[in-house]
């Protein structure tokens, strides 16, 4: 795939990605402690994958990270001056009653590209995703692999510095894991910080650049990706890289 | 023969009665141009209380809802009063024109439409919420979208408003006066006949009401189920 804005390429990769820095962060909901507390900082290359059982806390951290809900305590900051351009991608992608094409000038729209730029960047983006095709097809009738393409396409078009995906991959193929796959490093490649949960231990292998290991809402372990799976350092971790069932 | 209320529909239709062409005409007219002005205001409204949180918000949705079962008399009342000549509006001189019926049935069609609306805005921006917020969207940003995504259950939404409008008498009787040939519409002019004693025609009437009523139901639904099995 070529990319059809180079000099973008080039300035994105030249500067790194803002780094997120969690600061003693916590969140409880009707008194009950959800997720953390717990600080770190991701400046590293990534992508960042996130792991750890099913009610670990992984959306919750993505959510507080992104802006969709607010610590009960602690801070959520970014390197650089205020917030960065930032999208997310859902398990279930969340696509307009629209074609595939309107949903992404939508975006565009709400982005406030000039309305003459909007259909040309829109078309290169379902291009890129292969999704020319369906460019006219209303996005609730594509198939779940080409849905999650379509949302990946819609953030490729708001030019992210930051992309969270909340398990993209859990509900798919093969085929359209391996495009999600592609996608998300291709975005990486873009000089756009990756932060992505998952429950699969071989697609963590495949993409991860560093680890955060969350159990029972809180971080157990935060390690380079090679470290995290050749030596674990934390129990729950040794016991999920094993193949055990962690709770 | 004569006496039978499908013979006097049919006799009315084919022989394209004048006096019933002006009434169908101006039943149409007014409940359409009523419920075209209630979908301007109602639809925003309804999708704003969706959308924002307010003091007293729980009031106006259980005010929207309340009003969707107001009397029509009671609504006639209230615009009678209000245009009659010693009322507020007195000056414009809207008392027994189709313009004081239009405001009336306003009245009545725009709680339905603004509180059907909010409940269908509210479910959609259930599913869309974490997505618009992500996107960065602004709640009146996020106004015209879900209008939009909701456009088909907004339909059916519009055809309840359509239904009340043009099957209510008591609120156009009482501000228009049924006056033949300027505000004689189809559901006033039953009432006459009926209690005229011509009961056939007020059947035949009757029968192209329901017709009518049935003709644009019928329309509006193999659009929508068009439209949804092509949008999924």
């Amino acid at each position: 795939m070529t990319s059809f804005s180079p000099l973008l390429d080039a300035a994105s990769s030249l500067c790194a990605p803002p780094a997120l820095h969690f600061g003693d962060v916590a969140f409880s909901h009707l008194n009950r402690m959800l997720f953390g507390p717990c600080s770190f900082a991701l400046d590293g290359a990534g992508p960042t994958l996130i792991m750890g059982p099913n009610g670990a806390g992984k959306s919750l951290l993505l959510r507080l990270a992104h802006g969709l809900l607010s610590p009960t305590r602690g801070q959520v900051s970014w390197s650089g001056d205020g917030r960065p351009r930032q999208a997310m991608v859902f398990q279930h992608p969340v696509l307009l009653r629209r074609s595939a094409l309107a949903n992404l000038t939508h975006a565009l729209a709400v982005n406030s590209t000039p309305r003459n730029a909007r259909k040309g960047l829109a078309l290169e983006a379902l291009e890129r995703f292969g999704l020319s095709a369906s460019a006219d097809t209303p996005a609730r009738v594509l198939s779940g692999g080409e849905q999650q393409r379509l949302a990946l396409a819609r953030a490729w078009t708001l030019s992210p510095s930051v992309l969270f995906l909340d398990e993209p991959t859990s509900a798919l193929d093969p085929a359209a894991i391996r495009a999600v796959e592609t996608a998300v490093l291709e975005f990486h490649q873009r000089g756009t910080r990756i932060v992505m949960t998952t429950h699969d231990l071989h697609q963590a292998r495949r993409l991860a650049g560093d680890v955060l290991f969350l159990a029972g809402g809180k971080l157990r372990e935060h390690s380079p990706a090679e470290s995290f799976f050749s030596s674990p350092v934390s129990r729950e971790a040794q016991a999920f890289i094993a193949g055990e069932l962690v709770e | 023969m004569e006496d039978n209320a499908f013979y006097v529909a049919l006799s009315l239709l084919l022989n394209l009665d004048a006096d019933l062409f002006q009434i169908v005409a101006l039943s149409l007219q007014v409940s359409l141009l009523a419920v075209l002005v209630a979908a301007l205001l109602g639809f925003p409204l309804g999708a704003a209380v969706a959308l924002w949180r307010f003091p007293g918000r729980g009031g106006v949705i259980v005010v929207l809802n309340a009003l969707m079962g107001l009397p029509p008399v009671v609504a006639g009342l209230t615009v009678y009063l209000l245009l009659s000549r010693a009322g507020p509006l007195g000056e414009w001189g809207l008392l027994f024109t189709p313009s004081a019926m239009v405001i009336a049935q306003i009245v009545l069609v725009l709680p339905i439409l603004a509180a059907l609306s909010r409940q269908k805005v509210e479910e959609l921006l259930g599913e869309y919420r974490e997505q618009f917020i992500s996107l960065g969207m602004s709640r009146s940003r996020m106004m015209p979208t879900l209008l939009w995504d909701a456009r088909f259950a907004l339909l059916t939404v519009l055809l309840a408003g359509f239904g009340r409008a043009s099957a209510e008498v008591g609120a156009v009787m009482m501000v228009g006066g049924n006056i033949d040939g300027v505000t004689r519409v189809m559901t006033t002019a039953i009432v006459l006949e009926t209690s005229k004693g011509d009961l056939p025609l007020a059947l035949g009437l009757g029968i192209v009401l329901l017709t009518l009523v049935m003709l644009i139901n019928a329309g509006a639904y193999i659009v929508s189920e068009l439209a949804k099995r092509r949008m999924g």
